[in-house]
């Protein structure tokens, strides 16, 4: 969930954008500059994902995959998911320019959190029923911290916003059941057809 | 599914310089953003947040954009804006206004609710003026005018270049699920389908990527990129800069 703009407190915003430009910078360490192209093509990738609706009852909710990006991307998620929120409000006015830092924070630190704690476990080699289960804790893990991380960065802008807050955490919910499916199956997927994009840290060698 | 519509255009603000833009639209957002330090509302700020609506609001007309394509970009900060007022004029404390069942609705939240909602429109409708009034490959290349590092900026080339080919790739992959018979559901086997379609497009980007970078490699990339266009300040470009600067300053000074 996009924070808009005017809403949060500008410590908050300064917080935000100060975690976000560390974790860029991490990222773009990690980053060389043979592999930008098929970084960015991976990020393209993901934001059309994120553009995919997925039926739950009667609503549909749009896919985050933040956990199958940190799988695949590692530390580069936090570059990948500040050019795809740029993006976004650029071509769609979701979120926006003083926001960018916090909503890159809120979904790109889960990102990077949960691929250090489960990635070890969705590698090519590992068991399947353990791979299975690390995927589906990873990606609902995601989602789930970013549900907090956006409920915390309301709530700390001020206290009118904790039932805000609580709202959007439980909305987060049923979605992290959906990415947590959606992960696993999809890691299952790749590791039979592409499994280099689970080895950790990926880019692609072509030259290397 | 996206559309650059209004980038070709002449009016005053398309043919400003694009990194004027920026740093204006950057300067009147965070000054704008700041706005509420303080919880407690004033006369005075609200007049500020009135005058950088009002600005904000010439800004977009200067670009001509059409009134209804406008209100279709405000659509979404207006959806955060609604789901702050279903909760904030009952949450924040203050002076009882009315009544809603079980719940009090106070003075000070609704005053709360619309400072945030004039915030957020002031400030979405400057980005709109700026990006309605320029193409995104004109911003990328004033980003790295404006020393953003160069990966951050080749990295928003590339993506923006594939989102349009990778979107494509997925309608087919969806119209090739829907021949087949796929109707989507709550059950297991729609979100196994959808794992598999998001994987399949995961693996023909990354295929992509690859040849891609390979032919790239062909014609001697070296990792860099050259811009045909150049930059360049000009008289009008410093004259607005400087009013509107003016303009955020004040604005800012006002409300401090």
């Amino acid at each position: 969930m996009h924070i808009s703009e005017g809403v949060l407190s500008p410590s908050i915003l300064v917080a935000g954008a100060a975690v976000t430009t560390a974790g860029v910078v991490m990222g773009l360490k990690r980053l060389e500059q043979k592999d930008v192209p098929s970084t960015g093509i991976l990020s393209a990738a993901f934001f059309v994902a994120s553009l995919v609706h997925v039926p739950i009852g009667p609503a549909s909710v749009h896919l985050v995959l933040n956990g199958l990006l940190g799988l695949i991307l590692g530390w580069r998620a936090f570059p990948a998911i500040l050019i795809g929120l740029a993006l976004q409000a650029l071509l769609f006015q979701f979120g926006g320019i003083t926001t960018l830092g916090v909503n890159t924070m809120n979904m790109a630190l889960p990102a990077v959190v949960c691929s250090m704690v489960f990635g070890w476990a969705v590698r090519p080699r590992t068991p399947p029923m353990l791979r299975v289960v690390a995927a589906f804790a990873c990606g609902s893990g995601a989602v789930l911290l970013s549900g907090l991380l956006v409920a915390c960065s309301l709530y700390w802008s001020g206290e009118a916003f904790l039932p805000a807050a609580k709202l959007i955490v439980v909305a987060h919910l049923p979605v992290m059941a959906i990415e947590g499916v959606l992960t696993s199956a999809c890691t299952v997927f790749l590791i039979r057809v592409k499994p280099e994009l689970l080895e950790g840290g990926y880019v692609h060698s072509a030259s290397s | 599914m996206i559309e650059e519509g209004f980038s070709q255009g002449n009016s005053l603000l398309h043919r400003l310089d694009a990194r004027v833009k920026i740093l204006w639209v950057v300067l009147f957002s965070v000054v704008t953003a700041v706005c509420d330090q303080w919880p407690v509302l004033t006369a005075a700020l609200a007049l500020a947040l009135a005058v950088a609506l009002a600005l904000a609001l010439a800004v977009a007309f200067m670009a001509r954009v059409a009134p209804r394509e406008l209100v279709r970009r405000l659509m979404p900060v207006n959806l955060f804006v609604i789901f702050l007022w279903l909760v904030l004029p009952f949450t924040v404390t203050g002076d009882p206004s009315f009544t809603l069942g079980p719940l009090v609705a106070t003075r000070q939240g609704i005053l709360y609710a619309t400072q945030i909602s004039v915030k957020s429109n002031a400030i979405v409708i400057a980005l709109i003026a700026l990006i309605t009034s320029t193409s995104i490959l004109t911003l990328g290349h004033a980003m790295h005018a404006l020393r953003v590092p160069r990966k951050i900026v080749y990295l928003f080339f590339f993506t923006y270049r594939y989102i349009f080919v990778i979107y494509r790739e997925y309608i087919r992959l969806k119209e090739a699920m829907k021949i087949r018979g796929f109707c989507p559901g709550t059950n297991l086997h729609t979100y196994k389908t959808y794992a598999y379609l998001v994987g399949m497009i995961l693996v023909r980007s990354s295929e992509r990527a690859e040849r891609v970078h390979q032919a790239m490699l062909c014609r001697g990339f070296r990792g860099r990129l050259y811009s045909l266009s150049d930059f360049s300040m000009r008289t009008a470009d410093m004259v607005w800069m400087g009013a509107m600067s003016a303009c955020v300053v004040v604005l800012g000074l006002w409300n401090g």
